[in-house]
């Protein structure tokens, strides 16, 4: 069995993205994992990435004016 | 005089209109947004024109209960050619050296809520949605749209390059650097716009 190469913060965080959207390989998501089992800061930057992601998904729709909203269903009407 | 094939023809085209037309209004709030979010100015007459087509095409939508993403996915289409239109080359203005910056590392540092014990929280609610739009904007059209597809609206990393006609390791590599610029403009902007002198991050 190959052991996991340890891997430095500035490598773990360029990967933390792509981790939790399961955009990496098998063998870096070890090496990732390893790093984060030790390493404090790494899952600080890790829990501040999953609070990013849930801020952008759950941002609230851009309000749509009155004026603009009456004009686009005019449009649809219109079609 | 109409045939009665003529009839039939103008009940189903009836019939499709409003179907599309009920579907169509539904949406409005969700396409106008994601409009807002795309383009600085213009968004009302991007979510005409893929109203438009949308309408033309309306025949090639399968389930009516998949109408919402199909709709975002012919303007996302339409808003994709009209940058091809405007300009040849891709906007690769240079957005300098990322590799080193951290929201995270930064708000630790900087500590601009000295009396928050929730820091990077309170930074990201300090920014509505206005806020966001702005920090979006600021971004070139290449770093913006995926991190708009992939992270607001939920598309598929996938779909993100198909619907960008782009390699799948240009959207990743794309949307890596665009995350590290996102970070960076929300913290300039939050400097910018006294975001950070409110009480604790909070209005």
């Amino acid at each position: 069995m190959t052991e996991t190469r340890a891997i430095p913060c500035s490598e773990a965080v360029r990967q933390l993205w792509d981790y939790l959207d399961h955009a990496i390989t098998p063998e870096n998501q070890e090496k990732v994992e390893k790093h984060l089992s030790f390493c404090r800061k790494c899952c600080g930057e890790l829990e501040f990435a999953k609070e990013m992601r849930a801020f952008l998904a759950t941002s609230s729709a851009e309000e749509i004016p009155s004026d603009v909203k009456e004009r686009l269903e005019r449009f649809v009407e219109g079609l | 005089m109409e045939s009665v094939i003529e009839v039939n023809e103008a009940a189903v085209r009836d019939r499709t209109r409003d179907a599309f037309q009920g579907l169509a209004r539904a949406e409005l709030p969700a396409l106008y947004s994601l409009a807002r979010r795309l383009v600085r100015d213009g968004a009302e007459d991007l979510v005409q024109e893929a109203l438009l087509q949308a309408f033309r095409a309306f025949g090639t939508l399968k389930e009516e209960a998949a109408a919402g993403r199909w709709l975002k996915t012919i303007l996302v289409n339409v808003f994709r050619d009209q940058l091809r239109k405007r300009s040849r080359s891709v906007d690769e203005r240079p957005v300098g050296d990322l590799s080193d910056f951290s929201l995270y590392r930064t708000l630790v540092d900087e500590d601009p809520f000295p009396y928050s014990d929730t820091l990077h929280a309170d930074f990201l609610q300090a920014f509505d949605s206005e806020d966001l739009r702005e920090v979006l904007i600021r971004l070139p059209d290449i770093y913006r749209i995926p991190l708009v597809l992939r992270y607001i609206d939920g598309f598929a990393t996938k779909e993100v390059a198909r619907l960008m006609e782009a390699p799948l390791g240009t959207i990743l590599a794309r949307l890596h650097r665009g995350r590290r610029l996102f970070e960076r403009e929300m913290w300039t902007y939050a400097q910018e716009s006294g975001l950070l002198t409110k009480e604790d991050g909070h209005d």
